[in-house]
């Protein structure tokens, strides 16, 4: 079992800045998500802890000792790739074999070890067959199942479902989760797709161009985003972002949109203050927390109903807001049609508020 | 602006046949998806109206004028592909104005320029107009695309998958600005897509097509909530549907036995016997002291709610809970459903028997 360190971690590819000081402790029997957009640094990281990279500056530490100068075979770290990497001349059990031969475990452990790593990813009755006469979901069970039979400190698995389709994709998410409780080993998954890092992992990490964004919980990295960067792009539909400015209006907070008033509770502008927050911000809600009424109550202001875009169980609605597009979240057929008159107003503890020079949340957290 | 009406319509491609009596009704402004799954025959569909190709059966109607003998030009339909078909090295201007510059158009350059004004402000891709498009992102790419439709002014736009190469961000952006577009034109659209939530959120109408044949035509909501048959249930919404083979015994759904057995509300012509029972996962209740205990098999974060599997036996069920519930996965927790929201579907056939009686 092992911890994984990266300490002040540096690269460059030429001129590109692509791991920009990282620093990261990944505890044992962790799983950790690596999640960004593409060419944010994420594989360049799983790939230099694997020592399938090397890095400018920086210490990279497995159980605290620095592996620098140890090389990738020696790390007793697996890796699985997108493409799976099968050797299409052997059988699943060849290719499962393959690592332990190559070590010269004895025949038996091999047996041993390839048949129930087999079995725990279901995949016994394929032993026999070639990659060629596999579906994608099967090759990719097998190259997981080759990174397993070494028993490895840690597995690195980079976007190891990417290519399957959206069903297979889900059940294949559903069995790493339930392989990685087995097991317990350390595991770093990289994927640029946000519902399988909120869904696999015990804490995410957010990176975009080479930066690390935010480290945290699923939960933590959705209520509570470090800044603009992590506010959108996690979550679906996106968080609503506008540039506002706060005012004090009869002893209540407004924050104002395109000269559109919200109310939001007075103790925001202490808050704001405390903060020495300057006027240069932004407003972000999700969906869920623009509360939409067919009729006018206290607090509510008047918007016009746009889009309504059906989900089944819920509706996306667009409100305009003046020359602003707000989009709510509403129970099913809530909102008829387009044109229809409603009122809406913002649940205070879904409001986040950001600094818009740097992109930093201000960290407000108001109550009901 | 065009109605589109296909009557019987039957297409073989050899001895395989894609379209069977295949039948629609597109009204005047309407935003109709075709929605199946690959192979289902929805591009097909789209070039048989847009005059590609000839049905071997049946007839289309463009505005009630039978369009048998009129070849693709007269038809004035747009087609838009996933696949963005623009020429490289020419600007985004030049590729708008091509389609206009045809001598049987014979337009004047002030007509043109005012379309390629009205095309580029409504796709806000004014500031592209003279960069060469492969300069541009694949969204800017489908918006010029879609960009070239608009300025033909055509009787109806034909959209076949412009968002799947898309990634995802950028396809939920182009959802609205697509559905903000056509009700913006008041145009005709008939938009193919193996996407349900593209046909969910677009659609006016959606027409399921499997296997050739339309298996049911309804509002996004009709078609999620009264499926015709297991195909459109699981088909349509996601997390998908929770269908669940049991049998109808005192009033209950009684699920493998030893699993579970929960109540339903009583469905006319429902005797007791085998169905398979639907149920969508918000329907199904997690909450303490409800009468089924189930394991925690798996949970899908979407930050505002988590989809959790569920395990009685061997079945496994799926519910949505708000975000903020705290479950691990093997965590025992108590479930029930939604008795009114229960879908009866035959178990042989699969067809929803409120279909069946209807």
């Amino acid at each position: 079992m092992a911890e994984i360190e990266l300490r002040n971690v540096d690269k460059h590819f030429g001129a590109l800045h692509v791991i920009n000081d990282v620093n990261l402790t990944v505890a044992d029997k962790e799983f950790v998500v690596f999640l960004g957009p593409s060419g944010c640094g994420k594989t360049t990281t799983l790939r230099a802890i694997a020592g399938l990279e090397d890095i400018d500056s920086g210490d990279i530490l497995i159980d605290g000792k620095p592996v620098q100068n140890v090389h990738a075979s020696e790390r007793d770290i697996a890796f699985v790739f997108q493409n799976y990497a099968l050797y299409p001349h052997l059988t699943v059990y060849e290719n499962m074999a393959f690592p332990l031969r190559a070590v010269r475990e004895s025949r038996d452990l091999v047996d041993k070890t390839v048949r129930s790593v087999a079995a725990s990813l279901g995949i016994v009755n394929l032993l026999k067959r070639r990659p060629s006469q596999l579906s994608g979901g099967d090759m990719q069970r097998v190259a997981i199942g080759r990174a397993l039979v070494r028993r490895p400190k840690a597995i690195l698995l980079d976007e190891p479902i990417g290519s399957l389709d959206a069903k297979l994709r889900e059940g294949m998410r559903v069995e790493l989760k339930r392989l990685h409780l087995e097991n317990g080993s350390t595991s770093i998954y990289v994927t640029h797709d946000q519902v399988e890092a909120m869904s696999l992992a015990d804490r995410i990490v957010v990176m975009n161009e080479g930066i690390l964004q935010q480290i945290g919980t699923p939960s933590e990295v959705y209520l509570h985003p470090a800044n603009l960067f992590v506010a959108q792009f996690i979550g679906s539909p996106v968080m609503n972002i506008a540039p506002s400015t706060i005012r004090e209006d009869g002893g209540k907070a407004q924050v104002v949109i395109d000269e559109q008033a919200f109310e939001l509770p007075r103790e925001l502008l202490g808050m704001l203050e405390s903060k020495k927050a300057g006027n240069d911000l932004s407003l972000g809600i999700r969906p869920e927390g623009v509360l939409v009424s067919r009729t006018d109550q206290p607090g509510y202001r008047p918007a016009e109903a746009h889009i309504v875009q059906p989900f089944g169980g819920f509706d996306i609605v667009d409100l305009k807001v003046g020359n602003r597009t707000i989009r709510a979240r509403t129970t099913a057929g809530f909102v008829g049609k387009a044109g229809d008159a409603v009122w809406t107003k913002l649940d205070p503890s879904h409001a986040h508020f950001f600094d818009n020079r740097s992109g930093a949340s201000l960290d407000i957290r108001l109550g009901d | 602006m065009a109605r589109i009406r296909l009557n019987n319509i039957n297409k073989q491609f050899g001895e395989h046949k894609a379209l069977i009596d295949l039948s629609l009704d597109v009204a005047d402004g309407e935003f109709f998806v075709l929605l199946g799954p690959t192979g289902a025959g929805k591009t097909t569909t789209l070039r048989l109206i847009a005059g590609l190709d000839k049905p071997t059966g049946g007839d289309i109607f463009i505005n009630e004028e039978n369009v048998a003998e009129w070849g693709p030009a007269e038809r004035d339909t747009a087609l838009v592909l996933q696949q963005y078909s623009l020429y490289p090295r020419l600007t985004v201007r030049e590729n708008l104005s091509f389609p206009l510059k045809s001598r049987v158009r014979n337009m004047a350059q002030a007509d043109i320029d005012k379309r390629i004004d009205y095309a580029s402000k409504t796709l806000r891709i004014g500031h592209l107009l003279e960069r060469k498009t492969d300069r541009l992102s694949g969204g800017e790419m489908q918006r010029v695309s879609i960009g070239r439709a608009i300025v033909r002014e055509p009787r109806v736009f034909l959209m076949d998958e412009p968002l799947s190469a898309l990634d995802a961000k950028l396809r939920e952006s182009l959802r609205s600005e697509l559905k903000d577009l056509q009700m913006r034109l008041g145009a005709t659209f008939i938009f193919v897509t193996h996407d349900q939530v593209e046909a969910m959120t677009m659609g006016d109408r959606i027409g399921v097509l499997n296997h050739g044949r339309i298996v049911q035509i309804g509002t996004p909501q009709q078609i999620y909530s009264n499926p015709r048959d297991t195909f459109v249930a699981s088909f349509v919404g996601s997390p998908a549907i929770n269908l669940i083979p049991g049998k109808l015994a005192g009033g209950n759904a009684v699920v493998s036995p030893g699993a579970f057995e929960l109540p339903v509300a009583g469905k006319s012509g429902a005797g007791e016997g085998a169905y398979t029972f639907g149920v969508r996962p918000e329907d199904v209740k997690v909450e303490q002291g409800a009468p089924v205990e189930g394991k925690v098999h798996d949970i899908e974060n979407h930050g505002i709610e988590k989809i959790l599997t569920l395990r009685v036996g061997d079945q496994l069920v799926r519910a949505a809970v708000p975000g903020r519930v705290a479950v691990t996965v093997e965590d025992a927790v108590r479930f029930g459903w939604n008795p009114d929201k229960v879908i009866f579907f035959d178990a042989k056939s699969g067809l929803n028997l409120a279909h069946k009686a209807a």
